[in-house]
């Protein structure tokens, strides 16, 4: 499981800066996307992995005795895909507006000349 | 100690945001309370930063969980300094929104966003728990994305899609690092992450994570070569939104470096060589950026990255003096950074815009105003007595101690460019007589004089605190001096957290 984990959040990572070096806006989009859940997966993956251990102190114990899963990895996950749903969303809008006002995908048309150097 | 009333300056910028939420659109009311909410924050803010200066670092457990289970919020000396210069500045740029900002863009929600990115700072400053530090940067980015395209110009959406992408990129590359410390240590707050990181026997992957960190606060920082996007997005918004970004934003990052690789990554002589290295660069590519620009906005952006190299600087030699040149120039340069936009903002509105080629004849028009902006630019080329001479002795001491001789020419050039700079637009925006007298727009003269108060006020303030600063630096330099011993040894930071 974890090394089906670290493939795909090698293959993520890879796509995503490869499709933020393209120039068009919609792969930067697509990219950064990419990008953010490779890091989820990544968190993820480094909270230990567990199958099937809840993490529940039992009656007659004070402590956790046996490994157990770490429930906090999935709140901080949580947090992330929230927090990266409403910045994509921003994001495409963002995009959007741009592209209406520059009829073209391309970053480099982002250059509308200033009055100096 | 726990104290519950850390988080006040945090609150009273949230509810001042969702009172004017409720009063959508009455844009008179949002500026009452946007300025009273501004006001009280600052008041709050000195609070805290008498308790901590007089007494001890104060703690708060949110929802009472213990520390390290519970996110902590801790003012230590350092936070609430940066709290109270933060809230001073919001009071400035609040007030000079006032008239400054147009009325179409305070109809669709500017107070309410800028008090938001305000908690937000504030909030990032406070914070106890590495994670909760990441959230408080996107409580920042969202809110800034907002002011940076509030208004929709061609020009503003094109420099917001630069940093829009660039910022997201930073705040993933933080979390990654986030994600490998957690990896690494299971634990999110930053005083257990202190203790538990210094019991790995594997440096490489404690540098591993740094370089995440280092990337994702270089981003938002703008240092050598991460920051590209800063000179082709600031200065794109209005003057009062550009004041928020260059005064507080890249100094979030600066502090944000400062408490990560003090406090959770122990120091080492790798990340401090590139970190040497890469504060000369910045100084250097700032200089390169700001000789020939011809707009003061443009200007003012470079100078913003060419004295980031400067408090980067102070904290990659790693000594009690550099620290101590770091940190005083980090307090001099959030009130010297946001008063630059506000006089540039002031002068667009005198001359209907802020290239040189328009500007001219300020001094014989506006003698008074003049005398005020020339304390400014003297606080920032850094003329003694005024706030930026002081940080600059401790940096060039620190450099030469340490041999650094590269960040020392570079401090030096750095030094000289801006004094050149400076002496530039004071001859062409002050002492040069305009090309087509009868061309100009002064849209500052024909104003009511109650709201010229409003333009010239903030900039008076932040000026008189610039001039407090220098005079009484006797303080100032007791307040960092503290603060450098609390960075150099972290012990009571993490006793007072983890008890």
């Amino acid at each position: 499981m974890e090394l089906v984990l670290v493939v795909l959040i090698g293959i993520l990572y890879a796509t995503g800066i490869f499709l933020i070096l393209r120039r068009s806006m919609v792969k930067l989009l697509l990219g950064i996307a990419l990008l953010g859940n490779g890091t989820n997966i990544l968190i993820f993956l480094l909270g230990n992995i567990v199958k099937g251990s809840p993490p529940i102190i039992g009656e007659n114990v004070n402590i956790l005795r046996e490994i157990y899963a770490d429930p906090v990895p999935q709140a901080l996950i949580l947090t992330a895909i929230v927090i990266s749903f409403g910045l994509t969303a921003f994001a495409i809008v963002l995009l959007h507006r741009v592209y209406a006002f520059l009829d073209s995908d391309d970053l480099d048309d982002l250059n509308t000349p200033d009055e100096d150097i | 100690m726990i104290d519950n009333h850390i988080l006040a300056t945090v609150l009273i910028q949230l509810f001042t945001a969702i009172l004017q939420l409720v009063f959508w659109q009455k844009t008179l009311t949002q500026r009452i309370l946007s300025v009273l909410g501004s006001t009280l924050a600052v008041c709050f803010s000195i609070e805290l930063f008498s308790k901590v200066f007089t007494g001890e670092t104060l703690v708060m457990n949110a929802a009472g969980w213990q520390a390290p289970f519970g996110i902590v919020f801790v003012a230590d000396l350092f936070s609430s300094t940066l709290v109270v210069l933060t809230s001073l500045a919001g009071l400035a740029i609040s007030l000079f929104s006032c008239v400054g900002i147009s009325k179409p863009r305070l109809d669709y929600g500017y107070f309410p966003v800028f008090h938001f990115l305000i908690m937000g700072l504030t909030g990032a400053f406070l914070t106890g728990d590495i994670f909760n530090l990441y959230v408080w940067f996107e409580v920042i980015i969202i809110a800034s994305f907002v002011l940076m395209t509030l208004g929709g110009r061609k020009t503003q959406l094109e420099g917001s899609v630069k940093y829009m992408a660039l910022n997201i990129l930073a705040s993933t590359f933080f979390l990654t690092g986030i994600a490998l410390l957690y990896g690494l240590t299971g634990t999110l707050n930053m005083a257990d992450l202190a203790v538990k990181i210094r019991e790995i026997d594997n440096p490489y992957l404690i540098e591993f994570a740094a370089i995440f960190f280092l990337l994702g606060f270089g981003t938002k920082s703008a240092i050598f070569p991460l920051y590209y996007w800063l000179p082709s997005s600031y200065h794109t918004p209005p003057s009062a939104v550009a004041a928020t970004f260059g005064g507080l934003l890249t100094k979030v990052g600066v502090y944000a470096m400062f408490r990560v690789f003090t406090l959770i990554i122990p120091p080492s002589q790798f990340m401090q060589n590139i970190l040497l290295f890469l504060a000369a660069l910045t100084v250097l590519t700032g200089i390169f950026g700001m000789v020939n620009k011809r707009n003061i906005r443009k200007l003012f952006s470079y100078l913003i990255i060419c004295h980031i190299g400067f408090m980067i600087g102070g904290l990659a030699l790693f000594t009690k003096t550099a620290f101590l040149g770091g940190i005083t120039y980090l307090i001099h340069d959030i009130i010297v950074k946001t008063n630059l936009f506000l006089v540039a903002g002031l002068m667009s509105f005198m001359r209907g815009s802020a290239n040189y080629d328009n500007l001219g004849g300020l001094y014989k028009d506006y003698p008074k105003i003049s005398l005020i902006i020339a304390v400014v630019l003297f606080s920032l080329v850094g003329v003694p007595p005024l706030s930026g001479f002081w940080p600059k002795i401790y940096l060039f001491g620190a450099s030469l101690d340490a041999n650094a001789y590269l960040f020392f020419c570079a401090l030096i050039l750095g030094s000289f460019f801006t004094l050149s700079v400076v002496i530039k637009l004071w001859s062409e925006a002050f002492w040069k007589e305009p090309k087509n007298r009868e061309k100009l727009v002064d849209k500052f003269t024909v104003l009511p004089s109650k709201k010229k108060v409003f333009l010239i006020l903030p900039i008076g303030l932040l000026a008189g605190i610039s001039l407090m600063i220098g005079l009484n630096i006797e303080f100032v330099i007791q307040v960092a001096d503290r603060i450098s011993d609390e960075l150099l040894d972290s012990s009571s930071y993490i006793q007072t957290v983890l008890k």
